[in-house]
């Protein structure tokens, strides 16, 4: 397999250590058709040990390895070298805490989900066999299933950076998928928790999430469907 | 490595080790008895590697076409070549159209049939279309389902937790510990009853489907506690790995249709399994490209064949394989609707595992002394559902079913006991491993050990083996674990170490890649997905029974145990 020279940079922190985030470089020669994770894989096998990030499944399902490569966000193990040349600049999820190198602090990007009742809520009674659900009603919600919690679309999103209480694109998303879920009936309950300054009036439309989500969901399309529901809801 | 050893003790009812579908399912039921459950993973549990599979989950409904609870049970019993226990499988079957049932109740969104039930497609060494799905990312949706509902019941997570030692003496579990990998420190979890769920043993592989986080870690600590590992020679190797990746094409898109062609365009599967083609079971799948790629109709007369969807068509391909055809394409730049996809076999499931019986209980030896307090479910364990070989899209069904019986059967556990006492120095064994692998001598890298055992593993321990090739890597794994007294972490820091977890888990992966390849060389007969060159016939007058290996004082010693066979499923010779 043909190798290329790669130069990468990588914002690098160390709380113990550092005062605040440095960039580090490593000059080094990969196979051409590796993926942004074989590259962090190779510093940190042969390279450099104390280099810290998040992967696991390198199949872009699991959404660990979300990161901020050359200004977008990608997930690493999907991510062909190639796509961005022979240099590389790796940063951690913009608009979270940095725990350590390209590892951030996403307690309160699980905490949010649990505002919206991320669970069925079913009050009329339980079939012995299974919920009748059409084509057509599954359809509603099976993009919106795809989502991998990886927080590229909260990480990219302008109105998440100046307000941590803003429950941003993932957490609203999953209110999209239990909301138009026919086998729901705790719509009340959720469009209330997302009727706020906090909830879905703070997604202006601005459709980077769209642009940074891996799975290609249409987020601010059913982010705007939500708010129309909100609406019908308050009427 | 600093911490607060104050805040590192926890004292709780139960003790999940895994947040994939099996420890997920257990915590659940064991929150719904009642009882504090924590739920201890390396990962967030939303990024566990049940989330990887993609085709489906069985049990016979009989939504898609005529089926039955006993072709379920006798499919399964063939599948596994005549190894499975009988007694877990028909248990197993008849469960398993419940866990459905209950998994749609809490929201799961399977794909629908026309009336709004759901559907169901062909899998490999099924009889009948038994296959309930999202789409191809049912591993998923399962995953995110039963996070939300744990969510909903208050489980307690400690995320990014990986576990260094197993409290057991006397044939007693009293809890373990565990290392906080986001700030760093060692904690203290003392428990009534510990599950461990912790997947499977494919990263010994290079070429595997498997997540960088299955490492085998629970597997590797029960050994270490003098407990037995059963069947660890069993490993399967899925048919479609994305080549050289080896990263997972399900088994959907031949459900769907996909051809499987060599060099010579045909689809070689019709002189393998003609009844069955493309949906052979997964071991014979294996097997047969092996054979076509080792007599040289590999595609270009190399190491890999052609999955080939073209036929299905556009609409078919993105709305019923969609995650396929993006990983073909991101991954190996192929456009499945127009080229056909480069696969080859990659390690993908561990048949064997942690001995245990029909409840979860981890069992001490061949009469099946059980070891009180201590379970295990899913990939982890062994009880024996699969056998010698795993029909696909049992393994979801396994860990949603036997996770539920194991939290029933903990939840009776923690409502009858106390907790045992702890041992005078429970963190003694933990900070031993910490102190070796920031002390060696540095000549080694952690990283480097791996990778020679990776290829060892895969060059010799695969599709075929035989007793020259197992016994090179039996001296191979030896010499590693010698060479890995010498490592030493370059991380000296607590904060994400992630050279630290590394370096553990590669400690993990030498001590039960042993087993494995002693169980195998062991074992002179080919059944399932354990095929030997030099003895190419399954053996049922001496090899009928299950395999527990232990190590003592430094040696893999072995012990058996008898297969549960019904009357009416006698073995007989497996063609399809």
């Amino acid at each position: 397999m043909a190798k290329t020279k790669v130069s990468v940079n990588i914002l690098r922190y160390n709380p113990e250590a550092d005062k605040k985030p440095r960039w580090q470089n490593y000059d080094l020669e990969v196979d051409d058709e590796s993926t942004i994770l074989d590259v962090l894989n190779e510093i940190h096998w042969k390279m450099d040990g104390t280099l810290a990030y998040r992967r696991s499944c390198r199949s872009s399902i699991c959404g660990s390895c979300a990161m901020n490569v050359n200004g977008r966000n990608v997930l690493a193990c999907e991510t062909p070298m190639h796509r961005f040349g022979r240099k590389l600049k790796i940063k951690p999820l913009p608009g979270f805490a940095i725990l350590k190198d390209l590892v951030v602090d996403l307690e309160d990007f699980f905490a949010k989900l649990k505002r919206i009742k991320p669970y069925l809520i079913v009050n009329h009674p339980i079939p012995e066999k299974e919920f009748i659900q059409t084509p057509a009603q599954f359809e509603e919600i099976t993009e919106s299933t795809l989502c991998i919690l990886c927080a590229a679309c909260s990480s990219s999103c302008p109105s998440s950076w100046p307000n941590e209480n803003y429950l941003g694109p993932a957490a609203l998303l999953k209110a999209y998928r239990y909301v138009f879920d026919s086998r729901d009936d705790g719509a009340d309950e959720r469009l209330d928790a997302v009727n706020d300054k906090n909830g879905i009036w703070r997604c202006h439309t601005i459709f980077n999430c769209v642009e940074a989500c891996p799975k290609k969901i249409k987020i601010t399309e059913y982010l705007s469907r939500l708010k129309v529901k909100v609406l019908e809801n308050s009427i | 490595m600093k911490h607060d050893e104050a805040k590192c003790f926890h004292h709780l009812d139960a003790i999940v080790v895994g947040a994939g579908l099996a420890g997920l399912r257990a915590a659940l039921e064991i929150a719904r008895s009642g009882f504090q459950v924590a739920v201890l993973t390396k990962v967030y549990p939303t990024r566990s590697h049940s989330g990887g599979a993609q085709g489906g989950i069985a049990a016979a409904l009989a939504n898609s076409a005529e089926d039955s609870i006993d072709s379920h049970i006798f499919d399964t019993i063939k599948g596994s070549d005549y190894l499975g226990d009988q007694d877990v499988i028909s248990f197993f079957c008849q469960e398993a159209i419940k866990s459905i049932y209950e998994l749609e109740h809490m929201g799961v969104p399977f794909s629908r049939t026309e009336d709004g039930r759901i559907s169901q497609r062909p899998f490999g060494g099924h009889s009948s279309p038994r296959a309930c799905y999202a789409a191809d990312i049912t591993g998923h949706v399962l995953l995110h389902t039963l996070y939300e509902q744990c969510v909903k019941h208050n489980v307690l997570f400690f995320s990014e937790f990986q576990v260094f030692s197993l409290l057991v003496d006397d044939k007693v579990c009293r809890g373990l510990t565990a290392w906080d990998i986001r700030a760093g420190g060692l904690h203290l979890f003392h428990a009534k009853a510990v599950l461990l769920a912790t997947g499977g043993y494919g990263r010994a592989w290079k070429i595997t489907s498997n997540a960088h986080a299955n490492t085998g870690d629970g597997v590797a600590l029960v050994l270490e506690s003098g407990l037995p590992l059963e069947d660890m020679e069993f490993v399967q190797y899925h048919p479609t790995g994305l080549y050289k990746h080896g990263i997972l094409l399900t088994e959907a898109a031949r459900g769907e249709g996909g051809y499987l062609i060599n060099n010579d365009g045909d689809r070689f599967m019709k002189k393998y399994t003609p009844s069955k083609m493309e949906l052979g079971p997964r071991d014979m799948v294996s097997r047969a490209e092996q054979q076509e790629i080792n007599e040289g109709r590999g595609i270009g007369g190399k190491d890999y064949v052609y999955l080939d969807l073209r036929h299905l068509g556009r609409e078919k391909i993105l709305s019923r394989l969609p995650q396929i055809y993006d990983l073909a394409l991101n991954y190996l730049k192929v456009d499945a609707i127009k080229e056909p996809v480069p696969i080859q076999p990659t390690a993908h499931y561990s048949m064997g595992g942690i001995a245990a019986n029909i409840r979860g209980e981890v069992i001490a030896d061949a009469a099946g002394t059980v070891v009180s307090g201590l379970y295990t479910a899913g990939e982890a364990a062994c009880m024996s559902l699969h056998g010698a070989n795993r029909l696909g899209t049992n393994s979801l069904q396994d860990a949603v079913t036997f996770g539920r019986v194991a939290g029933k059967s903990m939840s009776c556990f923690v409502a009858e006991n106390d907790h045992s006492a702890l041992p005078k120095e429970p963190l003694a064994a933990a900070r031993t491993k910490i102190d070796t692998l920031t002390k060696g001598d540095g000549k080694e890298r952690h990283a480097v050990i791996r990778e020679e055992l990776q290829e060892n593993m895969t060059n010799y321990l695969g599709v075929f083996r035989s007793e020259a090739d197992m016994k090179r890597v039996l001296a191979v794994i030896q010499s590693l674990q010698q060479r890995y007294r010498q490592v030493r972490i370059d991380d000296a820091g607590a904060p994400y170490n992630l050279d630290l977890i590394e370096a553990v888990e590669v400690g993990n992966l030498l001590s039960f890649a042993e087993v494995v390849v002693a169980g195998a060389i062991l074992r002179q007969e080919s059944r399932g997905a354990h095929y030997r060159t030099d003895f190419p016939k399954r053996d049922d007058s001496n090899w009928l029974k299950h395999t527990l290996a232990w190590r003592k004082e430094g040696k893999i010693v072995f012990d058996f145990k008898p297969v549960c066979i019904f009357p009416q499923y006698q073995p007989q010779e497996r063609k399809y």
